[in-house]
């Protein structure tokens, strides 16, 4: 398919990708503030999504994990090719509006990659070591426990912040290149898309490093 | 006016005889360099410094002189024309400097872009690009009335902020992947505004991105170097524009 | 010889229609028998090979630049006449023909500008059609502007980059046709020399500038849009590389040079700063409908801050000397006003070559901002050359050489003497006369290129059977054994100066002696001085590098030595021109009041000039100009 052999078409899907995962971000982080509530909170959150029917639970995993994996293969895809776009590089190179965010997406999307893989192994999976894994008399796990558990540690919680400090960085650039890929930004919108894209990456830093942060420093309790 | 006051100024110029020599690196200095010189003419002194000396002079590509022809193409301090707003290498003027300053003088860098002597690169990959659709294919002779087609003020205004465009190849210069977005995004969307475009728009969209492609340009990553770099200030809109023409193209 | 243009008879109005009717034609599946070579792809080069690809011929199109997207058409800022009367004004083709004519001091013929005038129209639409982003009004028309003094609104303008839309228009045509296969393009080529084979123009002599090499094409008919020589002042308004080689190539295989001394100096470019100066920079002359141009009165004022001199200190000379026209004089006359008062010793700025343009006045009555809104790019312009604020002191000008009306001789069909060499644009002498007027030379361009050639080069095609493309004649590698040895002998003087050196002493030499204000001694003095750095020139010139290489000193020296040959030439032409008319000006032929005095009886004709070889006289070959519907008159604008 001719769309997918050009960048246009290729960067297109990647917006879409990104901006999907976004979006998923973005519920999932109200979803997890429901840990402010307290262990009750969280725990019938889980409770909720884990009972609904299975084929949509998988259905949406499976989603999501394409998503993923394209977004993936062509950021690396694409950024291979830009390598080459120069073959010889300036011995002085200014640049004038590039930014660390834009300039750094390959690394701050492959650290992505590794945490977001720690992040399941760790959540969904529950096969890293010194997880409390706690089933209640009725059967019902106790996720709030299993969080508290994790970022009791200056080191658990810090994986956590450092985690959502990259996916700032790498929002930091992408929510306004997402705009801008599938072509919906001009002169006029193009500065408050970037801000507002910036705002809302900030947010997500706050909002997800809090959690952590918050029982690290017991804020939250059990 | 600074017409007393004289400048040295030293200079590193990338020398390479042609396409196949690995080139490098040479220092020079310029002196009695006065804030009234432009770029160009401080070169030009250098040069006639060079000859009287029995050295080569440092070829490197100029026309006009005044800003819109596109031929003179250097990087100056790892920027595409030297950094001043909206100014070619051309307009820019020794004053912008210090007297002792050290510039780095470099040709346009770029896959698509091969280098042919010391400053002066091959850019016709550019041509190419408008070649494969960078038109209109009406006849010479045979068409309406100028005033036939009403076309709204800021349609022509925007569509003339797209035509702007010098293709001096700035944008590629300064783009970290090497693309000729912005270029070619100005192109489609010049005539994608107009009516009198609109009947190719698809073709044309297709056509111009498939040849991007085929000239070894790089893609974009919205870092928006190019518009920094363009010496016109060809707006990034224009990019979005086209991306938008080209999945408007698919259906 | 007197020399006939080949004009048509008969009523002046269907003049070209039934021209055009007798011109015979070419069938289309013989047009791509013919091959045809087109020197240059300006607005006149580029419109041709375009046009001419899409009819069916094989065109091989060349040019110095590295696309054809950067020749000098694209300088233009002001605009492109027509004579569509959209704004019904008054205007009409009758009006544009009877402007040029008057404008150009009647120094053209008839027949030519008629059809320049008529076609006028056609190239809007044709512009129009390419997608030109011509400026509109709010209710989608197209917007016209008054120009040059024109009285009435006919000039269609893209902001203030006109000649680079119109040029990237025909860019486009053309790169359309280069896809079709119909056009080959041949860039980083200079024309060294034309082929001529039993008298008719078969062919050019390039140097290939990137490897250096010397390369030979064939063709049916060769086309130079090579446009104007004004670089021979060498500070000109003119691209740093455009030059008269082309031309003078043409010129010594034979093809009459025309009216060389009818060259135009812009009245509103930007003084030379210093030596180092390698061009001027025109500024539009739309700033003289806001701006009051003046100088002190008194000498000692000059080297004052502009602001410090008190109002009546102030000689605003146009208002004075013209009072109905003021600062809208026509070009030649503001220029030459604006020399008066530098030779008086009143000038300002460097080397006191510089006049005042005053905007106060014009801020306090309109304001800045409007002022802004209607110059905005001008002042951004001059602020970058000069470091100095317009908005806050005057602005400073200097008239520069701008634009060539004379050229290579043509007849109607815009084909030289030389048949099958064909001449467009400003390569030729035809429409301008002794002076253009403004937005005018965009409309030459593009007529000759979209709307004559076409038709023209059909009548002669249509007559010969294709030679083919081959090179076999001996002529071509005569030609090409020629140039190699005249490259080789500049590289080898191994002098001691640049050529660019030896071309600023030229341009001094024709600036001071031939430039705004031509005598018979200055000229003299000319012919006897150029000659001489001549011969400086080929004694002492240093070329480094070699001929088999990307080398622009070569380049530079090649053109050099084509100006020093050419200047004497123009020198000849205002020698021999006992009058003053259009940008010619003879100080010994002026009216009391200093102003230009033609002489009808003895110089009504086109001078064209035959080369007779190295060091020899040229011949002087007449065509009378005959004035049958307009009316010769004092051209006054008091």
């Amino acid at each position: 398919m001719e769309f997918l052999n050009t960048s246009i078409g290729r960067k297109m899907i990647m917006a879409v990708t990104g901006g999907s995962m976004i979006l998923f971000t973005i519920i999932h982080l109200l979803g997890n503030s429901s840990i402010f509530v307290g262990p009750s909170g969280i725990n019938s959150y889980a409770e909720h999504l884990h009972s609904m029917p299975l084929p949509i639970i998988v259905a949406f995993r499976a989603v999501m994990l394409a998503l993923f994996v394209v977004h993936v293969i062509y950021g690396i895809q694409l950024t291979l090719e830009n390598r080459v776009g120069r073959t010889s590089q300036y011995a002085l190179k200014a640049n004038r509006k590039a930014t660390f965010s834009s300039e750094n997406m390959i690394w701050t999307g492959s650290l992505l990659f590794v945490f977001i893989v720690y992040h399941l192994l760790h959540f969904t999976f529950r096969s890293t070591p010194g997880l409390k894994l706690v089933t209640d008399a009725s059967g019902h796990f106790d996720v709030f426990a299993m969080v508290a558990s994790s970022f009791t540690s200056f080191v658990g919680a810090g994986i956590y912040v450092a985690f959502v400090a990259v996916l700032f960085l790498h929002l930091y650039h992408g929510i306004q290149s997402f705009f801008q890929t599938i072509g919906q930004a001009n002169d006029s919108t193009l500065p408050t898309i970037t801000t507002v894209g910036r705002f809302v990456a900030l947010v997500l830093f706050l909002g997800f490093a809090s959690i952590p942060l918050s029982i690290l420093l017991g804020i939250i309790k059990g | 006016m600074s017409d007393h006051k004289t400048m040295t100024i030293n200079l590193v110029v990338w020398r390479q005889k042609n396409a196949n020599d690995t080139g490098k690196f040479e220092n020079y200095t310029v002196k009695g360099i006065t804030g009234h010189h432009s770029f160009l003419e401080m070169l030009d002194v250098l040069n006639e410094d060079l000859i009287h000396a029995g050295k080569e002079p440092v070829n490197f590509d100029h026309d006009c002189r005044e800003g819109i022809c596109g031929m003179c193409s250097q990087v100056i301090n790892g920027m595409a024309h030297g950094g001043q707003e909206r100014t070619t290498v051309c307009q820019l003027h020794m004053r912008k400097f210090k007297d002792g300053d050290t510039i780095y003088v470099e040709p346009w860098r770029a896959r698509a872009f091969p280098l042919l002597k010391d400053l002066v690169v091959d850019r016709s990959a550019l041509d190419r690009i408008i070649q494969a659709g960078g038109y209109t294919s009406c006849h010479t002779g045979g068409v309406p009335d100028a005033n036939s087609t009403l076309i709204p003020k800021p349609a022509a205004d925007e569509s003339m902020d797209a035509a702007e465009c010098i293709g001096c190849g700035a944008c590629v210069a300064g783009c970290p992947n090497g693309a000729a977005m912005l270029f070619t995004g100005a192109k489609v969307s010049q005539f994608a505004v107009l009516p009198q475009g609109r009947p190719e728009a698809k073709q044309r969209v297709l056509n111009m991105v498939q040849a991007m492609k085929d000239n070894n340009f790089g893609n974009c990553t919205n870092h928006y170097e190019c518009q920094a770099a363009c010496p016109k200030g060809i707006n990034v809109k224009f990019i979005a524009r086209m991306n938008r023409e080209y999945f408007k193209a698919q259906f | 010889m007197i020399l006939d243009g080949k004009s048509p008879t008969g009523p002046i109005q269907q003049s070209w229609d039934k021209y055009r009717f007798d011109l015979k034609l070419v069938n289309p599946s013989n047009k791509r028998k013919y091959t045809i070579i087109m020197v240059g792809t300006g607005l006149a080069g580029g419109a041709a090979a375009a046009s001419l690809g899409e009819l069916g011929y094989n065109v091989m199109a060349f040019c110095y630049q590295d696309s054809p997207r950067r020749a000098h058409s694209i300088a233009a800022q002001g605009g492109i006449n027509a004579a569509k009367n959209y704004p019904s004004d008054g205007d009409s083709v009758y009006r544009l023909f009877y402007d040029t004519i008057k404008g150009g001091d009647f120094r053209a013929r008839e027949a030519d500008v008629w059809r320049l005038a008529q076609v006028s129209n056609n190239i809007i639409d044709q512009c129009v059609a390419q997608g030109v982003p011509f400026a509109r009004d709010y209710a989608g028309y197209l917007d016209n502007r008054s120009f040059g003094g024109a009285q009435v609104s006919r000039t269609f303008f893209a902001r203030g980059q006109t000649g680079q839309q119109l040029l990237l228009g025909a860019y486009s045509a053309l790169s359309r046709q280069i896809k079709a296969g119909t056009v080959q393009m041949y860039t980083r080529r200079e024309m060294m020399d034309l082929v001529v084979v039993d008298g008719v123009a078969r062919g050019i002599t390039c140097r290939n500038l990137v490897t250096g090499e010397i390369e030979s094409y064939a063709a049916d008919a060769v086309c130079l849009a090579t446009g104007g020589y004004v670089n021979v002042f060498y500070l000109a308004t003119m691209a740093k590389n455009s030059s008269v080689t082309a031309n003078w190539a043409a010129h010594k295989k034979g093809a009459f040079f025309a009216n060389p001394c009818y060259t135009q100096i812009h009245p509103t470019c930007i003084p030379q700063s210093g030596e180092y100066q390698s061009k001027l920079t025109l500024m539009s002359e739309s700033l003289r409908n806001d701006g009051r141009v003046w100088v002190p009165k008194k000498k000692e004022d000059c080297g004052k801050h502009p602001n410090d001199i008190p109002e009546e200190d102030r000689d605003y000379y146009l208002e004075r000397k013209y009072p109905s026209f003021g600062n809208l004089a026509p070009r030649d006359i503001a220029s030459r006003a604006a020399k008066e008062q530098c030779d008086d010793e009143r000038g300002v700025g460097p080397g006191g070559r510089g006049v005042y343009l005053d905007f106060s006045t014009s801020i306090k009555r309109v304001g800045a901002a409007k002022i802004k809104e209607r110059y905005g790019n001008l002042f951004e312009m001059y602020e970058k050359i000069t470091d100095e604020d317009g908005y806050k002191r005057p602005m400073r000008i200097y008239p520069a050489p701008h634009y060539a009306m004379g050229g290579l001789w043509v007849d109607y069909n815009l084909m030289s003497n030389i048949p099958g060499l064909f001449v467009l644009g400003e390569a030729n002498f035809s429409v301008h006369g002794a002076n253009r007027l403004g937005a005018s030379a965009l409309m030459q361009g593009l007529a000759d290129g979209y709307f004559v050639i076409p038709y023209t080069i059909g009548g002669y095609l249509a007559s010969i059977k294709p030679y083919g493309t081959s090179t076999d004649p001996s002529e071509f590698k005569q030609s090409a054994d020629e140039v190699k040895e005249r490259i080789n002998k500049l590289l080898n003087v191994k002098g001691k100066e640049t050529p660019t050196h030896y071309m600023r002493e030229l341009g001094r030499l024709m600036w001071n002696n031939c430039g705004m204000g031509r005598s018979k001694e200055s000229l003299e003095e000319n012919l006897k001085k150029i000659p001489e750095l001549h011969q400086e020139f080929l004694q002492n010139v240093k070329v480094a590098g070699t001929g088999a290489e990307f080398n622009q000193q070569l380049e530079a020296a090649w053109r050099t030595q084509d100006f020093f040959e050419f200047g004497p030439l123009l020198v000849r032409d205002a020698l021999n021109r006992e009058e003053s008319c259009g940008g010619h000006f003879r100080v010994e032929h002026q009216y009391d009041d200093g102003e230009a005095k033609r002489n009808d009886a003895d110089f009504c004709y086109a001078a064209a000039w035959e080369y007779k070889g190295e060091n020899k006289e040229p011949e002087l070959h007449k065509e009378p100009l005959k004035f049958e519907n307009i009316h010769l008159a004092v051209r006054s604008y008091k």
